[in-house]
């Protein structure tokens, strides 16, 4: 390039500012030594462990902590499964019923989540009695959001490594079940690791389905006590269940981007892992 | 390739559990809002009771809520939705392509970093990242302190009782990564030889960018006002957050407030179709825009 865009720069780098430095300020107040949230007294850790207050001692912020995570981990549990065998049928499974059940996998990805919260209400409150609102609810509610992404992110992988291998295995004698749990799956593993690790922070992060689906305390995750309590009871307490949170999701995703940088190491050898991996993560909620 | 019998059968068995996942949790819960929406009132308690079959569907209602929206005490509401998020949207625009662009172009070496930094609050909690815009923005917030000092403002600005310009800059704040995203995307497979042909043939930076890089990034533009518009639309946590007042409700929050707060569900029910159609048009126009683009390019 022959001209350096000074303004563009500048203007880039006050975006990146004016986007993260408010968090940044958040999450410095949830360390703040007393109950301001606009005036720093001094380093902490009260707001986290020994203040009546903390995050550790107040019983409702320790459940929804608790909520939050179990939410997480069941939904991942129940979502990669279930994904990554609808992405195996719908990548080799032709015809009609195929097609219509891949819309059907791609419709809840543009969905408001206003519109599904909505209707799993309704349906919980309508139809599937037997199932009352709160956390079994949630669970299936934030499995149904989940699948999607597990079946995108496996179905790339899938897309990239071709029929070839199990071609082969299967030219060797394997059956078709043989040459997916012996050669696919294996293929799939950072796949479907990644596919994991972006259900578990995803459920991390809903609030819509989630508060939809609640009903009383016993329900409520994080991101449900975040927006009931920082209008009635700010506390920095409530900074740091945020940074909790925050650190929860970061941590699965950099494990996410990790595995994903790694598999394409392996696969293709001289990719520039980095930047590709973040590309592809950057595409998945598109 | 070849395909034996079992794996004919293995293909569908993988897909049924998810497929049937979804027909249970995806297909027949809107099923619910058509039904409740389209529904009759308890004849004892007059609370709502669901139709689930479509030949006794009662549009009355359904044609009474669309009269208010279009003419009634709705109307303000959806006139303030389509106005919030146009607004927003613009300044997603303003804020957004500058970004994207320096990112796609110029960005080099840092690109890595950049776009991990540029991703990032699309993976911090949406409420958290209010959150921290609340507390900066209280009356003796730093904002407000920084307004002051600068004496851009005599007195500390009410920022969080019914500001409107508050309820669109957060929706800005909270959207802006998805805009981004997309638009970067398409501008980083942008051929530089055809803006370097461009300006080869004497065309000026500012001209090749108008008649070059813009119409070139219309389809990325496209994908990223409606990955942006849709959650806006059906955006209401924003606005109780920020705002909480009457005077800036927006669809959402009639929704949220028939739904979960009071007993007229049905109303509920009703405005959620009323947004989804909204939301399925512009779905569908966007859908067949850039399928005549792509017919066009190719």
């Amino acid at each position: 390039m022959t001209r350096r865009p000074v303004v563009l720069a500048a203007l880039t780098w006050l975006y990146v500012v004016w986007s993260l430095v408010p968090v940044l300020i958040a999450i410095q107040f949830s360390f703040n030594d007393g109950r301001s949230r606009s005036t720093w007294q001094g380093f902490s850790f009260r707001w986290y462990w020994g203040d009546s207050g903390s995050v550790a001692s107040d019983p409702s912020l320790r459940l929804a902590l608790s909520n939050t995570l179990q939410l997480a981990l069941l939904t991942t549990l129940v979502a990669t499964p279930l994904g990554v065998a609808l992405a195996l049928g719908l990548t080799r499974w032709r015809g009609r019923t195929s097609r219509a059940a891949n819309g059907l996998m791609l419709l809840p990805l543009a969905t408001p989540e206003i519109v599904m919260g909505s209707a799993l209400y309704l349906v919980f409150t309508n139809l599937y009695t037997l199932i009352p609102l709160g956390r079994t609810a949630q669970l299936l509610g934030h499995v149904t959001f989940s699948v999607s992404y597990v079946v995108i992110i496996v179905r790339s992988r899938l897309h990239s490594i071709g029929a070839e291998y199990e071609a082969a295995a299967r030219d060797l004698g394997a059956t078709p079940l043989q040459a997916l749990r012996t050669v696919l799956l294996p293929l799939l593993t950072p796949a479907v690791l990644a596919g994991a690790l972006i259900v578990f922070a995803s459920s991390m992060d809903d609030f819509v389905i989630s508060a939809f689906l609640s009903t009383d305390a016993s329900s409520v995750t994080v991101p449900i006590k975040l927006y009931s309590a920082v209008r009635t009871a700010p506390s920095p307490a409530l900074n740091a269940l945020a940074t909790l949170l925050l650190l929860g999701s970061a941590l699965a995703l950099v494990l996410a981007w990790a595995v994903l940088r790694r598999r394409r190491g392996v696969v293709r050898g001289t990719d520039r892992a980095g930047g590709s991996a973040l590309r592809e993560m950057a595409s998945i909620d598109v | 390739m070849r395909e034996s019998r079992s794996g004919r059968r293995l293909w569908p068995a993988l897909a049924a559990p998810g497929t049937l996942w979804l027909l249970a949790l995806f297909a027949v819960p809107f099923y619910a809002i058509a039904a409740v929406a389209f529904g009759y009132p308890d004849p004892v308690f007059g609370s709502p009771v669901p139709e689930w079959d479509p030949r006794y569907w009662d549009f009355t209602l359904f044609t009474e809520v669309i009269q208010r929206s279009l003419t009634g005490d709705l109307r303000p509401v959806f006139v303030r939705t389509l106005l919030f998020v146009g607004l927003a949207l613009l300044l997603c625009f303003l804020i957004g392509y500058p970004v994207a662009y320096y990112l796609a172009r110029y960005a080099g070496r840092r690109r890595g970093l950049l776009l991990a930094l540029i991703l990032a609050p699309w993976w911090i909690n949406y409420i958290t990242r209010m959150l921290a815009w609340l507390s900066l923005l209280q009356d003796d917030g730093y904002v407000n302190d920084v307004l002051m000092a600068l004496r851009i403002v005599p007195d500390p600005v009410r920022w969080l009782s019914g500001n409107p310009y508050t309820v669109v800059l957060a929706l800005v704040y909270g959207y802006v990564p998805f805009f981004i995203v997309p638009l970067y995307a398409t501008l980083d497979r942008i051929d530089s030889q055809l803006l370097d042909a461009s300006r080869d043939l004497g065309v000026g930076g500012y001209r090749t960018f108008l008649h070059v890089t813009l119409p070139l990034s219309r389809s990325g533009l496209m994908t990223a006002a409606v990955v942006t518009a849709l959650p806006m639309f059906g955006d209401y946590f924003t606005n109780t957050l920020v705002s909480g007042s009457p005077t800036t409700t927006m669809i959402g929050n009639q929704i949220e407030f028939y739904l979960l707060g009071g007993s007229r569900k049905e109303i509920g029910a009703s405005l959620v179709l009323l947004l989804s159609a909204m939301l399925m048009a512009l779905m569908a126009y966007y859908l067949i825009s850039s399928q005549r683009a792509n017919r066009e390019a190719s």
